[in-house]
């Protein structure tokens, strides 16, 4: 790579051709060429209408239930001993996590470009069904690829999607996880130009996803913005969010990129340890190759062939992450930390038991390294963290690893 | 060297026929059988030779060849296991084209300029990276031109005249002209879609033009050999690979058998034909 020269607007990024610096671009199959550029265009061109900006606002408020609340979490603030820490509450949002945010804006986005068949990638499963219930809400039929892997150890969000309407198709290639969902969506999409939209739940793949999905993820920092002035009349000194694909962090990042006085943290899954070839962090423990579309860090092996990623988190367990993280990590606008699978059941744990909130694990990441956040802006410090979703989905997980049955 | 490739379509011109351009993967099922195969396809009939050097997440690939990369990389193949599988069937053979044809990450890896001089040394007379539009592949096609080695783009169903026109931009040797929009190996080509958009592409970019994609048989094989220029055969042949390792059969026979019965059909399909 080269060496990074600091942007002075780093609103401005993606260039015109998708690029975060050197990060990004579209490595697609030819095929699939024109339907990118379609897709850019249609963007491109709701972004500029005020109309599609009323209609979306709508949903998210009525449908979704935003603003999410900015919650002052004094018992997490008197356990780190210091500064003091925010929850954004994305995991109120309708269906659970910060998804949905993203999933609305592109089904109508969808529905403007007359696409009549909707096809979506999921790990965990929540980004399934969000966009199972946007489907649904809109009348349009979805079809959810998931790896065969995540099938099993995220059955109730399977039920939901079905309960939704939507066709789950298990996939049983490489590692049968979420690289691999992936990699099967694109494949239907390259099959079915004519009718389909890929509904991608990260600022992952290839131009203008990572943009798009930021766009749409942003409500949480714009709103972040407003809420944090509202209630200290100033911004936060740290926000910090967990990194799976990166579209939480992202959309709570995007609003202070300018705001140089705040600290970006993302927190990526080390799962056993960045050291053990077990874990899912792209940046600490990655080199940048090609994947889904786009150039950025990617978990791959001496010649470039992708290793399979482990988290205890399976909304976390990816080989990549956004080309804007790589970038913000190569010009050092954000700082990328990481949590263990142990780090995150104890925050898990920490969380539920002083705030009576249930995180998702993979928020969990993000809590288990307020101790280092908190230190790092000091005593009278303000840490924003995105709480990216509940952890009801969770719970057979957590309670497999302190070995209980429920 | 591109020379090799614009010989091989200036001898099949001459030859008023299409040339039957047969897909391996390196590797596939082991390196040893699979240099066998190689040294073995001229015999049987195939013009032009692509090979596949295997990755773990070939997105454009149907089942067939996904297969074939996972038994390729599980018998250990390599990008630099692939060139040295092409030093080997060069040494043997100086006349019939090899076209690379894999995905862009290995290559990344390489360096471009690397990668070139190394596949040019090799004996690569051409490569195609599936995930490399043109907006992507500048810099590579650069390190291809300087080491003579051709940089070949596909047109899709999907490439409209205006498309076409940034799709022909620094390719040589010739156009691959993909059937189908989808995966290898699963949807059929159509013999009377693909015709004009073979010479639609042939127009605009003034090269041959190979077909490929959705060719499973002899039959299917010979009715695209009537409009194209040369017929690319890759899953029907792979998935030969398989099923004789499955059966425990001779991998090598079986193979050259299938590629044979393709070839035949390709040169075949044009006698009594008033030529296009
Ligand atoms: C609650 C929650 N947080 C975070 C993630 C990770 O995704 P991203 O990094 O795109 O926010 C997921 C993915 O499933 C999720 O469900």
């Amino acid at each position: 790579m080269n060496a990074p020269n600091l942007p002075n607007d780093y609103a401005a990024y993606p260039d015109a051709n998708g690029r975060f610096g050197d990060f990004g671009g579209r490595y697609v199959p030819e095929t699939l060429m024109p339907l990118v550029h379609e897709l850019e265009a249609a963007y491109r061109a709701a972004q500029a209408d005020p109309a599609f900006r009323t209609e979306l606002g709508g949903f998210l408020k009525d449908y979704v239930g935003r603003p999410s609340p900015l919650y002052f979490a004094e018992r997490l603030t008197r356990h780190y001993g210091g500064a003091k820490i925010y929850l954004k509450r994305e995991e109120l949002n309708h269906t659970g996590s910060h998804k949905i945010n993203n999933c609305m804006g592109q089904i109508l986005l969808a529905m403007r470009m007359g696409k009549t068949r909707i096809i979506a990638e999921t790990g965990a499963g929540q980004h399934g069904v969000a966009t199972a219930t946007v489907c649904a809400r809109f009348g349009l039929p979805c079809i959810v690829y998931m790896g065969a892997v995540d099938v099993e150890r995220q059955k109730p969000n399977v039920f939901r999607m079905n309960l939704l309407g939507a066709e789950v198709r298990p996939v049983t290639s490489g590692s049968a996880t979420l690289k691999d969902a992936t990699n099967e969506a694109l494949r239907d999409w390259v099959t079915n130009v004519e009718d389909t939209y890929y509904l991608i739940g990260s600022v992952v793949g290839m131009h203008p996803y990572p943009q798009m999905v930021r766009d749409f993820q942003s409500v949480i920092g714009n709103e972040v913005r407003q809420q944090i002035l509202e209630v200290e009349g100033r911004l936060p000194d740290a926000v910090v969010a967990c990194v799976g694909g990166g579209s939480n962090a992202m959309g709570i990042f995007h609003p202070f990129l300018k705001d140089e006085g705040v600290r970006l943290y993302g927190v990526e899954a080390a799962g056993e340890g960045v050291g053990t070839d077990r874990h899912a962090a792209a940046i600490n423990g990655g080199r940048p190759g090609v994947l889904h579309g786009s150039l950025s860090y990617l978990l791959q092996d001496r010649e470039g062939q992708v290793t399979e990623a482990h988290s205890i988190s399976a909304g976390l367990d990816y080989p990549g992450i956004g080309p804007e993280h790589s970038w913000l990590h190569d010009v050092g606008r954000a700082t990328y930390l990481m949590a263990t699978d142990q780090d995150s059941l104890d925050a898990f744990k920490l969380c539920a038991e002083l705030e009576g909130i249930l995180p998702a694990i993979e928020s969990a990441h993000a809590l288990a390294r307020l101790d280092q956040v908190t230190k790092d802006v000091g005593k009278d410090g303000i840490v924003v963290l995105n709480l990216s979703g509940r952890g009801d989905k969770d719970v057979a997980t957590v309670a497999a690893h302190l070995g209980m049955e429920i | 060297m591109k020379e090799r490739i614009d010989a091989r379509f200036a001898a099949l011109k001459a030859e008023g026929r299409a040339g039957f351009v047969a897909y391996v993967m390196a590797g596939d099922p082991d390196a040893a059988t699979a240099a066998k195969i190689l040294a073995g396809l001229p015999g049987a009939g195939a013009d032009l030779i692509e090979v596949g050097f295997p990755f773990s997440d070939p997105m454009a690939e149907g089942p067939p060849i996904q297969r074939a990369a996972i038994r390729a990389l599980g018998a250990g193949m390599t990008l630099q296991g692939t060139l040295d599988l092409v030093r080997g069937f060069r040494d043997g053979d100086q006349t019939t084209p090899i076209v690379l044809m894999g995905y862009v990450n290995l290559l990344v890896n390489w360096g471009y300029e690397a990668f070139a001089r190394d596949a040019a040394a090799a004996g690569v007379d051409g490569v195609i990276v599936v995930d490399l539009p043109p907006e992507e592949s500048i810099p590579l096609a650069d390190a291809l031109d300087a080491n003579g080695v051709s940089l070949i783009r596909l047109a899709t169903p999907t490439t409209d005249d205006a498309r076409l026109k940034v799709v022909i931009q620094r390719t040589s040797g010739f156009v691959y002209y993909v059937s189908v929009a989808g995966v290898t190996g699963v949807k059929e080509a159509n013999a009377a879609a693909v015709a004009p958009n073979v010479e639609r592409v042939r127009k605009a970019s003034g090269l041959p033009v190979a077909v490929g994609f959705g060719i499973k048989t002899p039959e299917r094989a010979a009715e695209i050999a009537r409009v194209a220029d040369a017929v690319v055969v890759g899953s029907a042949l792979v998935d030969e690979i398989a099923e004789a390792v499955q059966m425990n059969e001779d991998v090598t026979q079986r193979v050259l058998s299938k590629a044979d019965s393709l070839a035949k059909a390709v040169r075949s399909a044009r006698v009594g034909q008033t030529t296009v």
